[in-house]
């Protein structure tokens, strides 16, 4: 036994609660699916949302003790238990828009709640994450179980072509990653952010040269995982061929908590080489926002249209990170946290607007939607403009500090060109609108029946935070600011 | 001390050496003193078992991957046990308690995949309907 | 400036429309459309009543009167309350939109009595006075570009609201992002105000602005006068953005009096109005501010001389009035641009007020060339329509003759040609439209309707702004914004004066005589001049270049380079030459090709040996 261990003390545990609360209760549904017979699958939904529940109240009262866990393995701080929040929130939103959406397919399993609860252990850990490997295996785990579910409807061709191209590139992405990781270990002996930080900045030895390489090799992984250019291409179609409420949850959660890792590892361990990783973040955020924004001007398919909209505001948030102070990293969470709601507000509703084998996925069957179901239609306008950045949404205030952090770090090119961008972004949003307001309904509007309860609640509850956030935003923006002490 | 990087990384560029070596020198090493010895049974794949006939893209049981896929899985979880029990007399009780858990969790894994019907071939039906 | 009056409640004002648009929003359907007009005109007239309350209860209001209702935003450095202030200038504003905001939510009422969707445009035009009030009464940035963005939102829903006519959506779909371009460049401004004022609050910036020595060269107050020029061309439709203002006509006719000639599209003047302490120290921007506003008065008004379109004439019109009103502002005569946004709103609201009568006299005719003769049988509306001829004509002593006076007055002290630009631009501006009115109530009756007098509720506003529109000369506004923008010491040279209302008189005489003596002649004219006339109606092909330049390459570019190309081209290609065309035809199938994943993976590799390249070369350097 090694000189210096030490057992966990009870506060540790209590630090690592939510993960494990999550993997009993996604292994308790495990259990009850085995036993359950085939009538009886669709309660354990249920069975999810109370351990997401009970996850966000443990996650609560872990951070009401902050401190590091397991040998410093994990750091439950304000930031990490800001991602753990925001991403149980995710996955309350994205089991509440399921059920309706697997018994139209016929596809009710408890298996598919599990895997939501096992990827969000992965983002979990990821958010606190505060060494190397934890934060592998924290992206290791959300990824698996995200590629399960996005090919979850195993009969149907799309699910399938999305799994394999998300599952081949983002292990190949991840094998980069890891190999980034060797080399650091290698160039400082440790791969502890704090121990890496203090290394890189006080000791002379390693080659600056390798310790860029390696960084460079672990943001492949992260600008995969977050959807940054030029590592977008399998967003599309991963988006367009997952089931609706998959959509929703993948372009929320992994994405947030990737993006939480990103911040953490590059603000914390690569801090003293900043001046290596900024220019390349600067140039991947002007890139990741046109290639999203101009590529969705031309799309016809919804799904597409918000999978490459996703892109671009992966760009947006990337200039907070550019932005590289504490101003843009509260800005980066703020943003993450109203893109989450606006996305999944609007996945959701897709899969409910989408009928059986998500026949209607193009904008123009929307047409006329706001004479047949007003609410959803208004619902779906406030998340749309609330993704164009209209004020008294929470897109607006996002982007407004973003691009005030921009400033504030002198990036005034970054700005310049990251307004237009928003600019440009209002053509295609307006258009969904248009359909749905301004034209007369299609046939596919005549057919459309009530919105299931659970999407019912999902999509207010979204839209309800967006106006929220764009109202008042201190409300969560001094959450951030407060939580955005990283690596000092 | 090494100071140039080819003193840094000559160990690594060794053991690379050694790998390839290793590899290339057994099949190389087989094929040199290997009996060869030539027969109809001998020039078939392999030499018991089923005649390999038929289309090459014939498809197996699913059950197949299934089985080799759970192997794999839960040998490795078994490998776990190994380090625990060198330490467990200098970790006590807590070892003890954790180790519980992860057996149950695994066992839990089992009886999953048990209810599913993977281990029982015999109702090839009830899964092919799931 | 805090003042000594108790609080007045200012927030009444803008939320009394927004209940407006909350009561007939959800529950208008149900109400019927008596109840609907009942809340609608009375939550405005409600809110005129408060401003009126105000106003008279902080007189003589010199300084502004603040209120605070609590924190919006408390971050760090930014500081953002919840603050409505009300000034002189902003009481002016308050009028004018509450004023005639009542008027014309009166008069539609009336006008849209036969359409579908009643309920749903009303609850619109509540909701958008709740915005422009937002507006006008923000005493920060941030505020002011809440209400700039949702009046944009309102216009936009409301140029769009015979969504049947595909037309109508382009035109609003064209509104909405033209505008966000000007958006752009005013958030962009209001970033910059903050970076270097540390503050969006109006007295704040403004206080710390009038501290600063005038720039000498192009610094970075100029370049923030510029973002928000073009912020304020976007609103104001001056040039280069002024193309969707002309298609917005697209919307029912109350929509084009209230939004488009009356008030939104003074939001730009008012706010470089509201920011002149950041103006008058950045000569350059307001150089640029006078330039804009003379080339968009001369080029809207020779475009307003060709067109037939009853509505669209007015819409050039409005376009080159705004002109005016840039160029009073560039000339440092805020007041005079404030004033004749006043008389404008007036007259203007009053033609097209006027003009929708006609056209529902008509049951829908727009074009001129099909009316004539209508002043016997439709005389109030030509009554109350010659009022707002003689005013928009610049004929003595009615309205507009007094605000232009001032701008040209200002203009000559500023720079003499200038002047002179205006006087012509003026003599075109009584042109055209003496040209619409002859073509409209003299002569022969060319179209085949039954052209019918409409109702009361719709010629009682046209009777109230006929009034205004004679008698609004006499408000005195420069004199009553003096605490606000002190009077410029200009003498008042009645040559001056004289040669401009000459100029009007000219333009009237020159109509009368090309359209109602001898009407062959404008025909003649038009054949004569060929391509120039050509070029002119067909508005200097002004969309034809913005859609071959930008719009085009724009969209075309986005499909084959980055969807095409980035998305599936390049790297498909040459792995995959066959896949390409594959995937071009469509199916599912076809994405389900190892080809793509080898595409995109080998997308992976390529980028990330950029990546690597860079960082390891920035590493490097960094020794």
């Amino acid at each position: 036994m090694p000189a210096n261990f030490a057992f966990p003390t009870e506060a540790e545990y209590i630090r690592f609660l939510p993960e494990t609360i999550l993997i009993l209760m996604g292994t308790l549904i495990m259990v009850l699916e085995g036993f359950a017979g085939d009538g009886h699958r669709k309660g354990t939904h249920k069975v999810a949302l109370f351990g997401l529940f009970l996850a966000m109240a443990a996650a609560c009262y872990a951070g009401s003790n902050p401190g590091p866990a397991f040998s410093d393995f994990l750091l439950v701080d304000g930031f990490g238990t800001f991602f753990r929040m925001l991403v149980l929130t995710v996955g309350i939103l994205a089991v509440l828009c399921s059920p309706s959406y697997l018994s139209r397919e016929r596809a009710d399993s408890g298996e598919y709640y599990a895997l939501i609860l096992y990827s969000l252990v992965g983002q979990c850990i990821l958010a606190t994450a505060n060494e190397l490997i934890m934060v592998f295996i924290g992206l290791e785990i959300s990824s698996i179980a995200t590629y399960v579910l996005a090919g979850y409807l195993r009969d149907d061709k799309r699910n399938n072509e999305s799994a394999i191209k998300y599952f081949l590139l983002g292990s190949f992405a991840t094998a980069f990653l890891l190999y980034g990781v060797a080399w650091i270990y290698g160039l400082t002996g440790s791969t502890n952010l704090a121990v890496i930080r203090q290394y890189l900045q006080t000791s002379a030895t390693a080659d600056p040269a390798l310790v860029g390489l390696a960084a460079g090799l672990m943001f492949v992984g992260f600008a995969f995982k977050v959807s940054a250019a030029p590592f977008q291409a399998w967003t599309p179609d991963v988006y367009q061929g997952a089931p609706a409420p998959v959509t929703a949850f993948m372009s929320a959660g992994p994405k947030a908590a990737a993006f939480a890792v990103f911040i953490r590892v590059y603000i914390t361990a690569f801090d003293g080489i900043a001046e290596t990783w900024l220019p390349v973040v600067w140039v991947s955020a002007l890139a990741t926002m046109v290639i999203g924004n101009f590529a969705a001007l031309t799309q016809t398919n919804i799904k597409r249209v918000l999978a490459y909209s996703s892109i671009a505001h992966a760009g947006y948030v990337l200039v907070a990170v550019a932005a590289h102070s504490q101003i843009g990293t509260a800005a980066a969470m703020f943003y993450l946290a109203s893109y989450v709601f606006m996305n999944i507000g609007a996945f959701a509703l897709i899969s409910h607007l989408s009928r059986q084998g998500e026949r209607y996925v193009q904008v123009n069957d929307l047409a006329g939607l706001s004479q047949r179901q007003p609410v959803t239609a208004a619902l779906f306008a406030i998340f749309l403009l609330s993704l164009i950045g209209v004020p008294l949404t929470g897109g607006f205030f996002g982007k407004f500090y973003i691009f005030k952090a921009a400033l504030d770090s002198q990036l005034y090119w970054l700005t310049v060109l990251g307004l237009l961008n928003s600019a440009v972004a209002a053509y295609y949003y307006l258009r969904i609108i248009v359909v749905m307001y301004f034209h007369e309904p299609g046939h596919a509007t005549e057919s459309l029946e009530e919105p299931a309860a659970g999407i019912r609640v999902a999509s207010l509850v979204a839209a309800l935070a967006v106006v929220v956030l764009g109202v008042a935003p201190s409300l969560l923006l001094n959450v951030a600011s407060r939580s955005s002490a990283i690596g000092r | 001390m090494p100071t140039t990087p080819l003193e840094v990384y000559f160990p690594v560029l060794v053991q690379a050496l050694l790998g390839v070596g290793l590899a290339l020198g057994l099949v190389g090493a087989s094929s040199l003193l290997g009996k060869k010895l030539k027969n109809k049974i001998k020039d078939s794949p392999y030499e018991c078992g089923m005649a390999p006939q038929g289309s090459a893209e014939e498809r197996f049981s699913v059950k197949f991957y299934l089985v080799a896929m759970l192997f794999i899985l839960f040998d490795i979880e078994a490998v776990f046990l190994y380090p625990w029990v060198v330490v467990y007399k200098d970790l006590g009780m807590i070892a003890f308690v954790e180790m519980a858990i992860f057996v149950i969790l695994i066992l839990s894994g089992f009886f999953y995949i048990w209810k599913k019907g993977v281990l029982d071939w015999s109702q090839i039906s009830r899964i092919q309907r799931k | 400036m805090h003042s000594l009056h108790s609080s007045q409640s200012l927030w009444l004002i803008p939320v009394l429309p927004l209940l407006g648009f909350l009561i007939n929003g959800l529950l208008g359907k149900r109400l019927g459309k008596g109840a609907v007009s009942l809340v609608a005109v009375g939550t405005v007239a409600a809110s005129f009543a408060w401003v009126l309350k105000c106003i008279s209860a902080l007189m003589p209001l010199e300084h502004s009167h603040i209120e605070t209702y609590g924190t919006w935003i408390a971050s760090g450095a930014l500081n953002i309350p919840v603050e409505l202030a009300i000034d002189r200038l902003t009481a002016v504003m308050l009028l004018v939109v509450t004023g005639i905001g009542s008027l014309i939510h009166i008069y539609a009422t009336g006008y849209m009595s036969h359409e579908e969707g009643y309920e749903r445009f009303f609850a619109y035009l509540n909701l958008f006075m709740f915005f422009m009030l937002t507006l006008v009464l923000a005493n920060n940035y941030l505020l002011l570009f809440v209400g700039w963005e949702g009046v944009g939102l309102c216009s936009y829903l409301l140029i769009g609201f015979y969504y049947l006519k595909l037309s109508a959506t382009n035109a609003g779909n064209k509104a909405f992002i033209v505008n966000r371009i000007g958006d752009f460049g005013f958030s962009l401004a209001m970033f910059l105000i903050f970076v270097h004022f540390g503050s969006l609050s109006f007295p704040a910036v403004f206080e710390k602005a009038k501290a600063l020595s005038p720039e000498s060269g192009f610094g970075w107050l100029t370049a923030i006068c510029l973002l928000l020029l073009v912020g304020a061309t976007g609103k104001s439709a001056q040039v280069p953005l002024y193309v969707w203002l002309p298609d917005a006509m697209e919307g029912p006719t109350p929509v084009s009096a209230l939004i488009h000639a009356a008030t939104m599209v003074t939001a730009g003047v008012y706010m470089v109005a509201r920011s002149a302490a950041l103006f008058v120290n950045a000569p350059i921007a307001m150089e640029v501010v006078a330039y804009v506003g003379l080339i968009t008065a001369v080029l809207a008004a020779t475009i307003g001389i060709t067109q037939f379109d009853i509505k669209k004439v007015f819409a050039y019109s409005t376009v080159s009035q705004l002109g005016y009103m840039f160029l009073a502002l560039g000339c440092g005569a805020f007041s005079a641009g404030i004033f004749h946004v006043v008389t404008h709103a007036f007259f203007k609201a009053l033609l097209f007020l006027g003009a929708g009568s006609v056209i529902h006299a008509l049951e829908g005719e727009q074009d001129i060339r099909h009316m004539g003769g209508l002043r016997s049988k439709i005389p109030v509306t030509f009554l109350t329509l010659a009022c707002a001829w003689v005013a928009i004509a610049g004929v003595p002593p009615f309205s507009g003759f007094h605000s232009k006076d001032e701008i040209l007055l200002a203009a000559h002290h500023h720079h003499p040609w200038m002047y002179w630009v205006g006087v012509i631009t003026a003599g075109m501006t009584a042109f055209y439209v003496s040209r619409c009115m002859f073509m409209t109530f003299f002569g022969e009756y060319r179209g085949h309707h039954h052209p019918h007098e409409s109702p009361w509720v719709m010629t009682g506003p046209l009777a109230v702004l006929a009034v205004l529109s004679l008698a609004g000369g006499y408000t005195h506004i420069p004199q009553f914004l003096e605490p606000v923008f002190p009077l410029k010491g200009g003498e008042h040279d009645s040559t001056l004066v004289a040669i401009s209302v000459a100029a009007g008189l000219a333009g009237i005489a020159l109509a009368w005589f090309l359209y109602v003596l001898s009407p062959e002649t404008p025909k003649s004219i038009a054949s004569a001049l060929g391509g120039l006339y050509r070029a002119v109606y067909n508005k200097y092909y002004v969309d034809e270049v913005y859609y071959g330049t930008i719009v085009h390459p724009l969209v075309d570019g986005s499909k084959s380079i980055l969807w095409k190309g980035l998305d599936a081209g390049i790297v498909d290609g040459a792995v995959n030459g066959a896949g390409t065309l594959a995937r071009m035809i469509g199916g599912i199938t076809r994405r389900f090709q190892t080809g793509n994943i080898r595409s995109y993976a080998a997308w992976v590799v390529l980028g990330s040996l950029l990546v690597l390249a860079a960082m390891t070369a920035m590493g490097g350097s960094s020794l």
